[in-house]
């Protein structure tokens, strides 16, 4: 057994006087999708922001790789190129075109030649359905395309691991479907992933790990069967009785 | 209607004994105006820059230091600069700097050694001063421009660099300024057409641009209106010429309003093909 990529031990954040996370421990193994279910506000996207450094932990470690996230080489610009994230509002940048939002990292970032980071968005763009559109502009797409457009552009920096914050939760229903199933191909090409998310059907059939929130401490967590068809806490059983 | 044509022959005249003049008025204008706005936009983009770097809490005291004098530095000239006329500034600067340090002063030397490594005097010290008011001046209205318009762009796609290693820095030159710079352009557009009218007040410390060559043209007729026309006609062109190559610019930067597809997307489940319509067309739509 391999060391496991992300181990995550008694992290807290707290904004000002309100606690938001509390003593959060899990771990995150190669391969791993991992997904993170819990009511709106029990602290789920603050835990991914915490994991990629978008906020700073008050307290507890993370430790990526057997190191702890804050003391790495190059700082938290260097950590973040090996942990990708895909936003709900997807983040694309404005002023560059489908392409551009893809070598652009790979370019300023690694300092991979053009014609390398071209080949290497085509490969990935290819492999979310979205090579014909290399020429669009962000404000020329529908959300669930530039969605994908998004995963393509974290998946050409080559990361160890991919956060997802909610990537259908901004999404009209009819294009939840194909984010989904480039999701699903990622997994089972072995992507390790961290994915908060409220589409339950995905977590139980994609997740080899359910971590269940409230209110900022993780109430349980175990395999989709465990959490889904046996949860301990009567919280978990209301939760999932609603999502239903 | 006598009027009109006495008008026109006196135009006419006019233009034909001064052309030269007027034409060399113009063109000093026209430098001066975008020769200061292009410089005052850099001072505009470097302080907007640094009023806008973030401060952690984990940050170290010397950064915090720092930045909090350079903020209180910018906070002073961008409050002095808008808030003097330029016309003033000119004659503070151009009587003030000799006054204090006599005619070897910086300003003097920093001439001397363009002109000399031109070879020929290509630079005078009125011409440098010109130069440095109206940029200094333009730059202070621009940095509350750029800083504004840095603080507009969705912080959404500053995270979405961050997450993919960029610095600040880097997420500043690649994704936010580029889009800053295409959000401020026509803010950049009112201060071109302002420098270009109000380049005039230049004459005060001897520049000669436009409107000091209907000074001097007056000067020795005392028949008023005909040269007015011929400078008003001359500012009008110069002023909608800018406005026309900035609205050109804008709608570069905007790119196509379409884009090509190669073949159907395959995983979008949409009934039927998806068209992408003209930005115009849809407004009609709607
Ligand atoms: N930047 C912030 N400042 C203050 N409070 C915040 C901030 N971000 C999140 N919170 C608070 O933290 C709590 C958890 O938020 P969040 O992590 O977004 O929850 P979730 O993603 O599970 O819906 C909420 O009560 C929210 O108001
Ligand atoms: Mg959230």
């Amino acid at each position: 057994m391999s060391e496991p990529i992300l181990v995550i031990r008694h992290l807290s954040k707290s904004f000002g006087k309100n606690q938001v996370l509390t003593d959060i421990d899990f771990e995150v193994d190669k391969g791993d999708v991992t997904c993170i279910i819990g009511a709106s506000g029990s602290g789920k996207s603050t835990l991914l922001r915490c994991v990629n450094l978008l906020e700073t932990p008050s307290g507890g470690e993370i430790l990526y790789m057997s190191s702890d996230i804050r003391s790495l080489k190059g700082g938290a610009p260097a950590y973040r190129r090996k942990v990708g994230m895909v936003f709900q509002s997807f983040n694309l940048f404005y002023n560059m075109n489908v392409l551009k939002n893809c070598t652009v990292g790979p370019r300023k970032v690694l300092h991979v030649s053009k014609e390398e980071a071209e080949k290497t968005a085509m490969y990935y763009l290819e492999k979310v359905g979205m090579a014909a559109y290399v020429k669009a502009r962000p404000r020329q797409l529908s959300g669930g395309q530039k969605q994908r457009v998004a995963i393509a552009r974290a998946l050409c920096m080559h990361p160890d691991i991919l956060l997802f914050d909610e990537p259908t939760s901004a999404l009209d229903p009819e294009m939840v479907g194909e984010v989904l199933s480039v999701m699903r191909s990622l997994a089972k090409d072995g992507m390790t992933m961290l994915v908060v998310t409220h589409e339950m059907a995905f977590a139980r059939e994609v997740a080899n790990k359910v971590v269940y929130m409230n209110k900022g401490v993780i109430l349980e967590q175990g395999t989709p069967d465990q959490i889904f068809n046996h949860p301990q806490h009567q919280e978990t059983k209301d939760f999932l009785a609603r999502v239903r | 209607m006598d009027n009109f044509s006495k008008l026109l022959t006196e135009i006419g005249e006019t233009w034909a004994k001064n052309s030269t003049q007027y034409l060399v008025g113009a063109r000093q204008t026209i430098l001066l105006a975008v020769v200061a706005t292009a410089i005052g936009c850099l001072i505009g983009f470097l302080c907007g820059v640094l009023q806008t770097i973030p401060v952690q809490k984990h940050d170290n005291v010397f950064k915090k230091v720092l930045l909090a004098v350079v903020r209180a530095v910018i906070r002073v000239y961008v409050e002095v600069f808008r808030g003097t006329p330029m016309i003033l500034q000119a004659v503070f600067i151009y009587f003030g700097v000799p006054y204090f340090f006599g005619t070897d002063n910086v300003f003097q030397l920093l001439v001397d050694s363009v002109n000399g490594a031109f070879g020929r005097p290509v630079l005078t010290l009125i011409g440098f001063v010109s130069y440095f008011v109206v940029s200094v001046n333009t730059g202070a209205y621009m940095a509350e421009t750029v800083r504004g318009g840095i603080l507009s762009i969705d912080p959404g796609q500053t995270e979405g660099a961050k997450a993919i290693g960029m610095t600040h820095l880097q997420t500043m030159l690649h994704v936010i300024l580029p889009q800053m710079f295409r959000n401020i352009i026509p803010q950049i557009g009112n201060n071109l057409i302002v420098n270009i009218k109000d380049t005039s007040v230049m004459f005060i410390i001897g520049y000669t641009e436009l409107f000091a060559v209907h000074k001097g043209v007056v000067g020795s007729t005392y028949v008023y209106f005909p040269s007015a026309v011929i400078e008003m006609i001359m500012y009008l062109a110069m002023t909608v010429i800018c406005s026309v190559i900035l609205r050109l610019l804008e709608r570069k930067l905007d790119g196509p309003e379409n884009f090509d597809v190669t073949t159907a997307d395959s995983l979008a489940h949409t009934s039927g093909m998806t068209t992408y319509v003209k930005k115009k067309e849809k407004e009609e739509l709607r």
